[in-house]
């Protein structure tokens, strides 16, 4: 039932496959729009690329969150997983899983694309690739909380990014300063270990709290 | 020990019968605490030697940035008690002290960018303390806008905890996060004015908008409260009974 809630995930995203390639076109979009309002100048850029593209992948992220649960919510699946004898908070933890693998870590191996046509200095590009790397499954798993709360509301889509925003203010902070400090020569070890432990301590809560959220939703009639 | 008089209050008539003296005190109390204190600070506690007279919101703005704070605490609490023991009033608390957390935030806010005119020459700073201070009026939001959008009550109350346990969670990284940040991108640009030690004279009157401040967070908090409890149990009897006294029906 596990490794069966991760298929089907990933059966569900390949048959609305132009769905799944939504967030990642919005997230190349977002980012070219920075050059193009700010000016091509590469002076400018280089130190702002790790913002832009950070910016651009917590946007992109918080416009794929309303899908991680709406659908199965509307049609009774999520419903049946929660009477299944598999813990529900399991099963949420692999939607996460799953929500991450088809658009955070599409975002991940683009972005050295994107920092190049930022202008980033090559230093960088190994702390922003660690750091989104770490740092969007944490997105996920905060951004799920948020899907899971708003599950019911129609058009909740406004209300869960207003939810989920103030909450991915760390994550921007330590993901986005990294390449800085590898800008200037420094190893961005700290940054980095505080979105380990960031990411450790959401895979531990993020999902119990989903399931209670959805089960709230589930039962509030 | 007798856990009796705990079980007591998650009654709602008993909430309603026994605070209904209590919010009058409230009320009272904190009019004269905010009347006092505001006088006092406004025009008879001494000036500031760096500031002159604008240090005077401070008797606003310290009381209300405190207040905020303690605010989202107590929903914290209130959201756990909702959640764990299902006490209806709890997750009436926690909705209705929102608004209130939200507005007294932005009050605190506001003052702050008055008072950071003078002293620091902008309205607005990106200073530590002031960005997570927006942050946490954010979150107040959120939770204002989930608990609105919800329509099944029940479920409202309950995925308006759970967020606010995940806010309670989430703001004290929020709040490191911040500090370190700013210390990485400017060094200690400006530095509150304050002094470390401030006279009794000016320090007295603000101890009093304090208190005048939790006092008047209890009182609104209970009329709304006891407004809430009267909509949802207008059908029980004791209710029609207490409308009937009060000659509304």
């Amino acid at each position: 039932m596990r490794g069966g809630a991760f298929r089907y995930e990933f059966l569900q995203a390949y048959r609305r496959r132009s769905e799944l390639v939504n967030p990642v076109v919005f997230f190349v979009m977002v980012c070219a729009m920075f050059p193009l309002a700010l000016g091509s100048n590469a002076q400018l850029l280089a130190p702002l690329a790790s913002g832009i593209v950070w910016v651009a992948a917590v946007l992109a992220t918080i416009l794929s969150l309303d899908q991680m649960f709406r659908q199965d919510f509307d049609d009774g699946i999520l419903e049946q997983m929660e009477l299944s004898e598999v813990p529900f908070y399991q099963i949420v933890a692999f939607k996460i899983l799953a929500h991450w693998c088809l658009t955070g870590l599409p975002l991940v191996i683009l972005s050295p694309l994107l920092a190049m046509m930022l202008y980033m200095p090559s230093e960088s590009y190994l702390s922003l690739i660690v750091g989104l790397l770490i740092g969007t499954p944490i997105l996920s798993l905060i951004g799920a909380i948020g899907a899971a709360l708003t599950v019911k509301i129609r058009r909740g889509n406004i209300v869960l990014a207003l939810l989920v925003m103030p909450l991915y203010v760390p994550i921007l902070i330590f993901g986005s300063t990294a390449p800085l400090m590898a800008a200037e020569g420094t190893v961005p070890a700290a940054q980095l270990l505080w979105l380990g432990a960031i990411l450790v301590l959401m895979a531990t809560l993020a999902p119990i709290t989903a399931a209670l959220s959805l089960r709230a939703n589930i039962y509030g009639s | 020990m007798n856990w009796t008089w705990f079980h007591k209050w998650g009654s709602p008539k008993w909430f309603f019968q026994k605070t209904e003296a209590l919010v009058l005190w409230f009320g009272f109390l904190c009019l004269i605490l905010l009347v006092v204190g505001t006088v006092w600070g406004l025009a008879f506690a001494p000036e500031d030697i760096k500031q002159g007279n604008s240090f005077r919101i401070f008797y606003i703005h310290v009381p209300s940035a405190i207040l905020a704070q303690s605010i989202f605490m107590a929903m914290a609490i209130s959201a756990v008690v909702g959640l764990v023991w299902r006490m209806k009033l709890a997750h009436i608390f926690v909705q209705v002290a929102a608004p209130i957390g939200a507005s007294i935030t932005l009050l605190a806010l506001v003052t702050g960018a008055i008072w950071g005119k003078p002293t620091w020459g902008t309205w607005w700073v990106w200073d530590a303390r002031l960005t997570s201070t927006l942050i946490q009026f954010f979150i107040y939001l959120g939770i204002i806008s989930l608990y609105q959008s919800i329509e099944n009550r029940d479920t409202a109350y309950k995925a308006t905890a759970i967020a606010c346990l995940v806010g309670i969670v989430n703001l004290p990284i929020i709040k490191f996060s911040v500090n370190w940040w700013k210390t990485l991108h400017q060094p200690a640009t400006f530095k509150l004015t304050e002094a470390p030690s401030m006279a009794a004279e000016m320090w007295v009157p603000g101890l009093i908008m304090l208190v005048g401040f939790y006092l008047f967070f209890a009182f609104a908090v209970l009329v709304r409260m006891r407004s809430e409890v009267l909509e949802r149990e207008k059908r029980t009897a004791w209710v029609r009974e207490y409308l009937e006294k009060k000659n509304v029906l």
